[in-house]
Order: structure tokens, then C-alpha cells, then sequence
């Protein structure tokens, strides 16, 4: 999963971002700090169905459990900034522990529609459990710390988490585990015969993967100000998927490039049509009669083009 | 003393019963081999031992310890690998990383997500595949392999789950005479050096009279003889239904 290429790709990234707020001009660093969130959320994702192989197709029940926990630890209890991150992230990761914990006793499509089954209640529960999650309205205003008000300020902020996340999580790729994770990707039968307890480290990587998105929920909550029940419904698993898939499922980067490139067409295409949904599809469609490795599986053909 | 009881063990798919009533030690030290013709039932029982099928009825005991019901990675925990009749490794990695992978996992260490895999067990996993002869293939995928070494490798991730007791499933199937004879050679040797017991199933004789010290022969999932290499070669039936004498 992870590279030299891949490494030196990140440091331009992130020199790139760097000097984003010397633009000049607003709407870039919000436009940035968007793609930052979503890219943390795919990385998530990917933890699970890249490195090991299961495809959630309710990992946005993760990215909403952290960030109306964390809009609720924020607002309603007044707790400091890292102790409510701290607190939404421990939230996500106990849901995926009990969801996942059913989820990985199940392979393939059963695995993804257990997801998708639980995400559903998930946006059930954010829909009606009216005093904590604001129910159909949403969880309206949330009270950033003061210093975090400002989209420069925030957009440091988003900076420094995503890029400790990165850190963190392809320290995770590149360990020990992580090859243990690909090889029961590859062959679980294989793997178990090595002495591996599949089934747990399929719910190590299911939880690692909810507390990821759980952080990924507490930008979110802060930058938007609220957390709504749609960020829980399946249609947000879905694009998060195609963000994977876009970029490229069996490597590193692919997930950060796929959110990043689907986000921003997302918003070109919106000035000019509405019909974003017509796009997306075409996206797909094109990802899977054409680059089922996505955008860094097409690059890395061009620059090894008798490699497969 | 055996290592391992096989008390009465059956399994039916169906109506169809592809082990009936094995009954079977298994000593320590002991290269055993399983024989028998086609779809007599040796991969069955192999899948049985060591967990990937569970039994109709009957128990497998492995030293004190009741295998029933226990999960294929608990049972490598206790002791027993196995190699697949039909190549079963990770085809889209390389021969390197089949074999690092297998040693990271036998180390315990898979939940470790702190510790850089690249460099881990690097002389270990060259070694093995020295061992095996896939030095010169280590760099590539073992999709890629020659089918004879991609059985050798099949080996090299078994051995590197570091076993008491090791079963092969027709561990020469599908190699060319040369890659037999060093494959059986090989294996003679690790199974000395390493103080292994073996468990096998292979079709060619030439190569189970060469390393058996115990043969068992199964036809229609039943044990029909069992015994020293010699008295089983004499055995009339034996030699009715499975070497096709007389
Ligand atoms: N999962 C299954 N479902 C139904 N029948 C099966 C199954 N697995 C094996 N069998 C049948 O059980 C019998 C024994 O098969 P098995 O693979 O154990 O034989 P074998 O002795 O290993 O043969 P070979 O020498 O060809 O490898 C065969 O008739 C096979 O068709
Ligand atoms: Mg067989």
C-alpha cells in the first residue's frame, strides 16, 4: 500500500496546502479545508476496504457518530476542544467495535449490506432522537472554541489534524499489521493457516477505520457548525466509495486523490448543471469498465507501461 | 507416544460419506503418509485435522488437546501447518512477502502497527526461500512462479509457521521429476533437522517409499491398512485396490 512515490506525492500535498492561506483570498481555504475532511474520511475508509478488503457500505455512520458527539460534548456539555475530539472519537470507535463485531462474522456482499443495514439505523436514531441530535432540523450551531472561529485559524487546525492522521495511519500501512491486513485481503483462508485470527483483526481494522471517520465527523461538526441526518444516510457511504474507488483502492494516496478530485468537480460541475448525480455516474462507470485501479492505478501505468 | 489421535472421525457431504470411521495415531516424529486413489478422501480428512472442515462425528486430539470445533489459526497456534494440494498462497505478492508475512504472523507480532514491516525477518524469510530454492524468485509475484515453484513456496510459508507436526497435501503434484526428487530431499532433511513429525498424502510411490516411515491407505474415506512401509506394500487388499496388482 505504501511507497517512496507515494511519501514524496504526500509532502507535496501538504507543501501545496501550506501556502493555500497565503492566496489571498477566502474562499480557497474553505474550499481546502473541505477536501481535507473528506480525504481524512476515505483515508478512514480505506483502512477497511483497501488494506483489508471489506467494503463498508455504512462507513458514514462513523463520520456522523463523531461529529454530533462531537457537537453535542462541545455544545451542551461545554467540554474543552480536545477532551470533546478525544471523547467522539472514543465514541466512534466503541460504535464500531459493536457494529463491527457482528459485520465480520459475515464475507463480501453479506459484510457490505450488515453495513449499510446498521448505517441506516444509525440515520434512523440521528432522525429521531430529537433532544440530542436535533432530529429532522439537525444539530443547529455548534460552539467552536473562539480561536477556531476564524476559516484561517480552522483551516490550520484541519491542517495539523489531517496531517497527524496521515502520519498515524501510514505508519499503520506500512507495519507489521498492516501486511497482515493485505495478506488477508489477498487470502483469509491462506491467512488463518498462518495462525492469524482473521475475524479480529478484520474488526481491529473495522474499528480503526470508525475512529478515523469519527475524527474525520469532528472537523465536520466544527467546519459546517452543525451535523445534519444526511450525513448518516447510505448516500454518504456511497461517495465516500467512490472517492476510494476514483483514486485508487490499493494504494495509499488513491483515497485523498479521489476525495479531492470528486469534491472539487463536485462543486465545478454544480455552477454550471444540476446534474451533478449524472456526472458521478459517469465517474463510476468509468472507474469500473475502465480503471478499476483509479486515478494512481493510470499514473503508475504511465510511468511503468509494461508493468501491469 | 502420538502426537496425534484421529478417534473414529467421519464426514458425509450430503448423503455422500467422504470419511467413514478413521481411526488413526499418528507418532511423534513420524513421517506418515496417506495414500490412496482419487477421491478417496485424503484431502478431506487433511481439512478435517486441521480445522478448515468440521467433522459429521468423531474427534481429533493433538498431544492432550481436544482440536474439535477449534479454528484453523488456533490449531497453527498449537502446533500444525499445513501445505494446500492446490497452490494456495498470496499469488499477488511476492514470494519475499508470502514467506515475511507468514513469519510476522508466526511471531504473533500482526497486531503490531507501530513496527515497519519492510525489514522485518528479512535474512529469516531468504533463508526459507533458499531452503526451497526460490532465492532467485523472490522478487516476484508468485502468480508468476513456475507452477512447481510456486508449490515449493507453498512449502516455505508452511515451514515458516515454525510447526511440531506438518501436513502436506501432495506436496510433488504437478512438479517436474528433477523438482520432485530435490523437493523430497528437501523435505527429508527439514524434517530431520527440525525434529518434525509429517503427515503427507502423495500419489507417486516412489516418493512415499522413499520418505514414509508409516503408511496409512484410505479408499472410499476408510482406512484399509495401516502400518510399516513393508506389511503395507504385502497387503493383498492393498494391492487389489490401489497399486493394481494382481
Ligand atoms: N465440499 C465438498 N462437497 C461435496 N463433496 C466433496 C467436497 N469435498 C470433497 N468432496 C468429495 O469427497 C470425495 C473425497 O475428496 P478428497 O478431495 O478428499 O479426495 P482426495 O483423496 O484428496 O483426492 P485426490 O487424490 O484427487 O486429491 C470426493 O468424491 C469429492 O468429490
Ligand atoms: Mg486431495
Amino acid at each position: 500500500m505504501t511507497s517512496r512515490p507515494q511519501l514524496i506525492f504526500l509532502l507535496a500535498v501538504f507543501a501545496v496546502l501550506a501556502v493555500v492561506p497565503f492566496l489571498g483570498a477566502r474562499y480557497p481555504v474553505e474550499l481546502a479545508t473541505q477536501v481535507m475532511i473528506f480525504s481524512l474520511f476515505a483515508l478512514s475508509l480505506n483502512v477497511l476496504a483497501g488494506q483489508t478488503g471489506n467494503l463498508s457500505f455504512g462507513h458514514a455512520a462513523f463520520l456522523s457518530i463523531g461529529g454530533y458527539a462531537c457537537a453535542y460534548f462541545l455544545t451542551r456539555l461545554g467540554w474543552p476542544l480536545a477532551v470533546s475530539m478525544a471523547g467522539a472519537v472514543i465514541m466512534s470507535a466503541a460504535a464500531a467495535l459493536i457494529i463491527g463485531a457482528l459485520c465480520v462474522r459475515l464475507n463480501a456482499i453479506y459484510f457490505s449490506m450488515l453495513t449499510l443495514a446498521f448505517s441506516m439505523l444509525v440515520w434512523a436514531v440521528a432522525t429521531k432522537w430529537r433532544s440530542i441530535t436535533g432530529g429532522d432540523d439537525g444539530f443547529v450551531g455548534v460552539d467552536v472554541p473562539i480561536y477556531l472561529t476564524n476559516p484561517y485559524s480552522f483551516f490550520w487546525f484541519t491542517l495539523a489534524v489531517c496531517a497527524l492522521s496521515v502520519v498515524a495511519l501510514w505508519i499503520l500501512s506500512a507495519s507489521a499489521m498492516g501486511h497482515a491486513l493485505v495478506a488477508i485481503r489477498e487470502n483469509p483462508t491462506r491467512a488463518s493457516f498462518l495462525g492469524m485470527n482473521v475475524k479480529r483483526m478484520r474488526l481491529a481494522a473495522f474499528v480503526i477505520a470508525g475512529a478515523f471517520a469519527g475524527l474525520a465527523g469532528c472537523l465536520l461538526a466544527m467546519y459546517v457548525r452543525g451535523m445534519y441526518p444526511q450525513t448518516a444516510f447510505w448516500t454518504q457511504s456511497g461517495q465516500v466509495i467512490i472517492m476510494v474507488l476514483l483514486g485508487g483502492i490499493h494504494s495509499f494516496i488513491g483515497p485523498i486523490i479521489g476525495a479531492a478530485v470528486l469534491y472539487l468537480l463536485e462543486v465545478i460541475t454544480e455552477q454550471y448543471t444540476e446534474y451533478w448525480s449524472f456526472v458521478m455516474g459517469l465517474i463510476l462507470l468509468a472507474i469500473v469498465m475502465a480503471f478499476p485501479e483509479g486515478l494512481v492505478g493510470i499514473f503508475s501505468k504511465l510511468r511503468a507501461p509494461r508493468r501491469s | 507416544m502420538a502426537i496425534l489421535e484421529i478417534v473414529n472421525l467421519t464426514k458425509n457431504f450430503g448423503a455422500f460419506v467422504a470419511v467413514r470411521g478413521v481411526t488413526l495415531q499418528i507418532e511423534e516424529f513420524a513421517t506418515h503418509a496417506i495414500i490412496g486413489p482419487n477421491g478417496a478422501g485424503k484431502t478431506t480428512l487433511f481439512n478435517l485435522i486441521s480445522g478448515l472442515a468440521s467433522p459429521t462425528t468423531g474427534e481429533v486430539w493433538y498431544r492432550q488437546q481436544r482440536l474439535a470445533r477449534l479454528q484453523p489459526h488456533e490449531i497453527v497456534r498449537a502446533g500444525m501447518a499445513r501445505s494446500f494440494q492446490r497452490v494456495n498462497v498470496f499469488s499477488r505478492r511476492t514470494a519475499f512477502e508470502n514467506v515475511q508475512v507468514a513469519l510476522i504472523a508466526s511471531a504473533g507480532i500482526n497486531y503490531n502497527f507501530l513496527r515497519n514491516a519492510g525489514s522485518l525477518f528479512r535474512e529469516e524469510a531468504l533463508e526459507l526461500l533458499r531452503l526451497v530454492r526460490c532465492e532467485d524468485e523472490a522478487l516476484r509475484r508468485a502468480s508468476e512462479l513456475a507452477y512447481g515453484k510456486q508449490k515449493q513456496l507453498e512449502l516455505a510459508v508452511a515451514l515458516a509457521a515454525k510447526p511440531k507436526l506438518l501436513l502436506l497435501d501432495e506436496p510433488t503434484a504437478g512438479m517436474s521429476i528433477a523438482e520432485t526428487k530435490s523437493t523430497i530431499g528437501l523435505i527429508k532433511d527439514v524434517v530431520a533437522d527440525r525434529g518434525l513429525t509429517l503427515l503427507f498424502t502423495e500419489h507417486d510411490m516412489n516418493v512415499v517409499f522413499e520418505i514414509a516411515s508409516a503408511i496409512s491407505v484410505l479408499h472410499h474415506g476408510e482406512i484399509i491398512a495401516s502400518g510399516a512401509p513393508e506389511d503395507v506394500r504385502k497387503n493383498d487388499d492393498v494391492r487389489r485396490v490401489y497399486l493394481g496388482q494382481d
